[in-house]
């Protein structure tokens, strides 16, 4: 069905233009006009230059906290996608059963990120939380606030915890419109339950886990609340992702320039993820 | 409300001034001239003028940055680059 | 094979519950006994934590708070987005694509850049800690996703009815919500249940935006971990009743959820 050309919806679009604009450009205009200044406060401000921007690029800590917020991001799409998957194919398709399941898995995704992050401070504690006081039981030696492992072990729990079912959700709905007729075609030719997932369910799910993907990379690689509140990004910086350190920079020790130069190349490289992701949805789309 | 939280500087308002230059003149041309339907290029993407300017602007950012990280010397260089690399973008791409 | 199906979503589901239960376990003690050491159940039961949440002002206001710039945001983002979705569902326009894929990239934007800018653009809009403040502040995620969601449901209504429509002489507005609002009414109810998921679960941005008239419960809640060392009987409780209008809403939406995430893309 093609579209009509009609210049004129520009009107319609206006209203959102301008209330996304106001949140979006002024801001970002903000964050570039401090990327290249000095201030001590009071907007006082120091020209100077293109300086922040070479030492972030140069800057050690920097380079530690995008390494630690992409070996965070990569770790929980191995886990989240394949999982939500295997859950998505093995919930009940329809019924009684199917409601219950998608209410209770939808659960995390409405709680709020302080409080997700607030539960499993207290929930992995060694000595009265369940997970903590369960693993050590088991005969691990195990406490977050002490161990760097421990730490990244409960960071990507809490997120596979609280984000899985968001994938789950996502292939349930490609999963669901598959029509009936396939399986019966299959069941008849007597296909294995791997010929049905590759050839039949496979297929139909690959819109929505691109979609699945990338919106676990965005939000993965924006995250700053959950673990803020669960280990402050310690013990030391060990899991000190991309957002907790940029807010440390801003907020806890004023370096605005510093911050705001972390600010735009974190953008441009969320920027560029993005276009390449809605590209590749886009063209795979048309065919 | 004052505007000096927004701490503008010549050079930043310079360069916004020049993007909105960019995107009115690709409107002007787009009027008078329209690019028509999307051309496969190099890259196997479809691309209309609009993603070649995006593809040009994202591209010489990371020029810029990427000077910064790896080259020392003025960064008219990077500029001079991206100027480049954006008429292969509008030429190929 | 049948019990073996069952058992993948039912492991899935009791470790999503057992996080919950915990807090569900600790509201019910007194701070004294969940510090005092490990255990399945509240020794000594007691509901205090949550008669104080609700009977203290402090505490209540934070949730009257939440919701009423929950609120807001949720129906500043639909109304708005209704009329762009349309635009970009039906119609060709100089440079829909970009604008699009801008939109988008607004619901990509870490929050965490844009703290500091936003406290100075809404002070300085005279806003500071008022609800619209928040309310339009998460407007910077929320309509680029009631826009993408609302253009997937608009695609699925045949063109024809439109057509159909502005031959018997409707005007567009009352066309638009005598006959088209009722016709993709399930696509504004999930677009409203995903505006208000990330409006309420989002803080960062909230807290920053205000400190006394508008504050969030989850902002309530990280000043009382600070000042009155740990109370943690009241944390918990308050955390559990910030679990609650998220569960009543998914009941509200649970059929349409999956159809939702298929059709509008999210």
């Amino acid at each position: 069905m093609e579209k009509t050309l009609n210049n004129k919806a520009w009107f319609m679009v206006l209203p959102v233009l301008f209330i996304v604009a106001l949140n979006a450009i002024v801001p970002l205009m903000t964050v570039v006009n401090y990327s290249v200044q000095d201030t001590f406060g009071n907007n006082v401000f120091f020209f100077e230059g293109t300086r922040w921007f070479t030492e972030v690029l140069h800057s050690g800590r920097f380079h530690a906290s995008l390494q630690r917020q992409f070996l965070f991001t990569f770790t929980i799409l191995v886990i989240e996608i394949p999982l939500g998957v295997a859950i998505a194919l093995t919930m009940p398709r329809r019924g009684f059963w199917a409601s219950v399941c998608l209410v209770l898995m939808a659960l995390p995704l409405l709680i709020p990120w302080n409080v997700v992050g607030a539960m499993w401070n207290i929930y992995a504690l060694p000595d009265i939380g369940l997970l903590g006081y369960g693993l050590n039981w088991l005969g691990f030696n195990y406490d977050y606030t002490q161990q760097p492992t421990a730490a990244w072990f409960t960071v990507i729990l809490m997120d596979v915890w609280h984000w899985t079912s968001l994938v789950v959700l996502l292939a349930y709905a490609g999963l669901r419109s598959i029509d009936d007729n396939y399986y019966r075609a299959a069941q008849i030719d007597g296909a294995s339950r791997w010929a049905v997932f590759r050839h039949i369910q496979l297929p139909k799910m690959k819109h929505v886990l691109t979609i699945a993907i990338l919106l676990r990379f965005m939000d993965s690689f924006m995250i700053y609340t959950e673990p803020f509140v669960l280990t402050g990004g310690g013990p030391g910086n060990a899991t000190t992702v991309l957002s907790i350190d940029l807010v440390k920079a801003a907020l806890g020790e004023f370096n605005l320039g510093v911050a705001a130069a972390m600010s735009i190349i974190y953008f441009l490289m969320t920027l560029l993820v993005c276009w390449l992701f809605y590209t590749i949805i886009m063209q795979g789309e048309k065919e | 409300m004052g505007l000096s939280w927004m701490a503008w500087t010549w050079e930043t308002a310079t360069f916004f001034g020049v993007i909105a230059l960019l995107l009115a003149g690709m409107t002007l041309w787009e009027i008078k001239q329209p690019g028509g339907a999307p051309r496969h290029g190099v890259l196997g993407l479809d691309t209309t003028r609009g993603d070649r300017l995006f593809i040009s602007l994202l591209g010489s950012a990371f020029i810029h940055l990427g000077w910064l990280a790896l080259a020392a010397g003025p960064l008219w260089w990077a500029l001079g680059l991206s100027l480049v690399y954006s008429v292969l973008v509008f030429r190929y791409v | 094979m049948r019990l073996h199906r069952w058992l993948v979503p039912t492991l899935y589901i009791i470790f999503l519950m057992l996080p919950i239960y915990w807090l569900l376990n600790m509201s019910f003690k007194t701070t004294n006994e969940i510090l005092g050491g490990f255990s399945w159940f509240p020794a000594n039961f007691t509901i205090a934590s949550y008669v104080k949440i609700l009977t203290d002002p402090t505490w209540y206001n934070g949730y009257i708070n939440s919701i009423i710039y929950v609120g807001l945001n949720t129906v500043i983002s639909v109304s708005f987005a209704l009329p762009a979705a349309y635009a970009f569902s039906r119609y060709r326009f100089l440079g829909d694509k970009h604008l699009f894929f801008w939109l988008l990239t607004n619901r990509m934007a870490p929050p965490a850049v844009f703290a500091l800018p936003f406290l100075q653009l809404y002070s300085a809009l005279g806003l500071f800690d008022s609800h619209l403040a928040v309310a339009l502040a998460h407007c910077l995620f929320n309509i680029p996703l009631a826009v993408w969601i609302l253009e997937g449901f608009i695609s699925g209504v045949p063109r024809e009815i439109d057509e159909t429509a502005y031959l018997d002489g409707y005007s567009f507005p009352r066309f638009f919500t005598k006959i088209f609002m009722p016709l993709i009414g399930s696509g504004i109810g999930v677009t409203a249940f995903f505006c208000f998921m990330f409006s309420w679960v989002e803080l960062l941005l909230a807290k920053t935006l205000t400190s006394v008239e508008a504050k969030p419960i989850a902002a309530v809640m990280t000043r009382t971990a600070s000042t009155s060392g740990y109370e943690l009987g009241l944390l918990a409780a308050a955390g559990v009743l910030t679990i609650i209008p998220g569960a009543i809403v998914i009941y509200f939406v649970r059929n349409y959820i999956a159809k939702g995430f298929a059709m509008g893309r999210v």
